[in-house]
């Protein structure tokens, strides 16, 4: 966009504009998604109960609740207990927040449309969602409160030991890609929704489950909403406060609810490709003009979100069924179950993957699209910048870099340019 | 409208010098406070700002890394240190006199040394102007080119003329990969010296990796044994969790 922008515009200002309409999109993306679900959120908790939910205001539906929350918690007195920390107490709802909005600026929503095109997305929005934990910590310490005490400490243990499991399964499709850059983690599932990651052997099919829960407990979700538990600690992390203060955590919470559900969409569930490549079979791609790739790319971003609504509607379908684990049977399933079966997961998926070229349910993942495609957007493969660097050093050193690499049999980079060569 | 005559603004100055700024403000916070999570806020700003630093220099992988293992990991493992033995509601620490002198001391002679290496570097002497601003403006989100060959000796050495644009980029872009292969034994920016040298430069980092690798295992799998519970014989409660 900048780009673009630069051909009217002198370009530090191109850069300006293009940098704010981003940001003001993604927090667009945050405080209206957050809108929506706490209304989907209040709906389907009435239903599961069997009762009504919201119905009054704005409607049948009761759409306009959200609404109608949020005029009065801007209208609530903003309260601080007499012996908080003044300072950590008021900023710890911004931390949660800005750490779940950071995770939107590497999350991309369509082919190409994407805040920030990171080479190592995934390890980006991983990290960043891990700060949110912090602002819940603060929050919980600041207060001076014995519940936030206990809540805080509950969601400190519960993140740091769950981030280990989220990140053996985000290794999986990360192998069988490739890649780190989210953007062509989606591009090589496109076609038919054989192609998505989580049909590609069985080993990726179960990591799904295990990444989904761990996501889950990672953005505190119940079943592992430890931290607020409001049947022992009163709200948990939140006891004290009140007002917008409180609302910045609920936002935060929603937005990286919609975060991970999207990391899940781009790396088992094709991204923004649909079921069907509909927008291949009528044209909408590049080669047609940039009008049809926007309407593709915007199809495309339909495709993403409805993705990402799925699985945060399974997400609270989850909360309001299941009942709250306790603390030490949160651990366990962390360390017992969700670690030791990712683990086997990636060793199943590596072997799988390298060692059957070709082999069962490959046929369909269009290789040679895969391989091809980096050269106009840019590298996939880790083998890729030994090619182009070796090419200014003469033949001899281009001949000698794959032969250095198949050193290591079983090794990614060894596989992938095995599969090159034959 | 006619912006010709504004003054242009090098965004990557700007926010090179927001970032080290913040960065070196909230480093000072740190020493001056004494209150342990207000410390470890101070901290948790002063290395975000870091990474920030990171990303600016084009190095995406070392700014997330900096931001999962230093800002996630070990401050909130600080922090939870500290509220699992805090005895008050509010840990203050005081620092005595003695330990300022020497703190002074040991970081004057850290920064006494870290200056002149600083300034003594080739690569980040004598930029022409005219290449600063072109570079600086050529890619956004992206490193300029002297940065990112600042940050890797070998870079310089290189000669320019043998790459064109794309593998310029796709050198400066694609940091994760050439980390990952000189992990793997590969040196991809030492590939460019003459074939003599290649098998020096070709061994990489595999063996160091691996014995981190194995080491960690270790670690992970020893933590876990220390932490289970211990079956006590005979005890109609024993076992628990463990």
């Amino acid at each position: 966009m900048a780009l673009a922008l630069s051909q009217y515009l002198p370009i530090w200002l191109a850069y300006l504009i293009a940098a704010l309409v981003h940001a003001a999109l993604l927090i667009n993306v945050i405080a209206g998604g957050a809108l929506v679900f706490i209304w989907m959120e209040r709906k389907i908790a009435g239903r599961i109960q069997d009762r009504l939910g919201p119905t009054r205001v704005g409607g049948k539906f009761g759409w306009l609740q959200t609404l109608a929350d949020g005029l009065k918690l801007i209208s609530k007195e903003d309260l601080m207990p007499n012996g908080a920390d003044g300072m950590l107490f008021r900023m710890a709802p911004y931390i949660s927040f800005c750490a779940s909005f950071c995770a939107y600026l590497a999350l991309p929503f369509a082919d190409g449309w994407v805040a920030l095109d990171l080479n190592v997305g995934v390890f980006f929005i991983l990290a960043v969602l891990g700060l949110e934990v912090f602002g819940v910590i603060l929050a919980g310490y600041a207060s001076a409160s014995k519940w936030s005490l206990f809540g805080s400490m509950r969601e400190a243990a519960q993140v740091v030991s769950y981030e280990v499991p989220l990140g053996l399964c985000v290794v999986v499709p990360v192998m069988i890609a490739g890649t780190m850059n989210l953007v062509e983690i989606g591009e090589i599932q496109s076609g038919l929704f054989i192609n998505w990651l989580i049909f590609h052997d069985p080993f990726t099919f179960i990591t799904f489950w295990v990444f989904f829960t761990c996501a889950m407990a990672s953005v505190n979700r119940a079943p592992f909403d430890l931290a607020e538990a409001e049947s022992e600690l009163v709200a948990g992390f939140h006891t004290e406060y009140s007002g917008l203060r409180w609302s910045y955590f609920f936002m935060a919470e929603y937005g990286s609810m919609f975060a991970v559900s999207g990391l899940a969409a781009i790396l088992f569930f094709g991204g923004w490709n649909g079921p069907l490549p509909i927008t291949h079979w009528l044209g909408l791609t590049a080669a047609n003009g940039p009008v049809a790739e926007y309407i593709g790319n915007f199809l495309g971003m339909l495709n993403f979100i409805i993705k990402c609504v799925a699985w945060v509607t399974f997400m609270m379908w989850a909360r309001w069924t299941l009942p709250r684990l306790r603390i030490d049977q949160v651990m366990r399933v962390c360390l017992k179950y969700c670690t030791p079966i990712a683990c086997a997961m990636f060793l199943g998926a590596v072997f799988w993957t390298y060692l059957l070229p070709g082999g069962i349910g490959l046929r369909a993942r269009p290789y040679a699209e895969y391989e091809r495609a980096p050269q106009d957007s840019g590298p996939t493969g880790p083998t890729e910048p030994v090619v182009p660097v070796a090419r200014a050093a003469g033949e001899s050193v281009a001949v000698k870099a794959p032969v250095a690499i198949k050193a290591l049999p079983s090794r990614a980079p060894a596989a992938a340019a095995a599969r090159k060569e034959g | 409208m006619d912006f010709s005559h504004w003054a242009p603004i090098n965004w990557h100055t700007v926010f090179f010098l927001l970032f080290s700024i913040v960065a070196c403000v909230f480093g000072v916070a740190v020493v001056l406070s004494s209150n342990i999570v207000r410390m470890a806020l101070y901290l948790i700003v002063s290395l975000g700002a870091i990474a920030g630093l990171f990303f600016l220099a084009g190095a995406d992988f070392v700014g997330s890394m900096q931001l999962l293992i230093y800002v996630g990991g070990t401050l909130v493992l600080l922090v939870f240190g500290v509220m699992l033995t805090a005895q008050g509601p509010f840990v203050s620490m005081k620092t005595g006199g003695g330990d300022w002198i020497l703190a002074f001391l040991l970081s004057g002679c850290l920064l006494a040394i870290l200056v002149p290496a600083g300034f003594s570097v080739r690569a980040w002497q004598n930029r022409p102007a005219a290449a600063d601003a072109a570079e600086g403006h050529s890619s956004h989100g992206r490193a300029p080119a002297q940065l990112v060959s600042a940050t890797d000796p070998h870079a310089t050495k290189a000669p320019a003329k043998t790459e064109d644009a794309v593998d310029r980029e796709v050198v400066q872009r694609n940091t994760a990969a050439r980390i990952g292969m000189g992990l793997l034994g590969v040196r991809v920016d030492k590939l460019e010296s003459p074939p003599s040298k290649l098998t020096g430069g070709m061994v990489g980092y595999l063996l160091p990796f691996e014995i981190v690798s194995v080491h960690l295992l270790v670690v992970l799998i020893g933590a876990a044994y220390l932490a289970r519970t211990k079956k006590r014989a005979g005890g109609i409660g024993s076992g628990g969790v463990g």
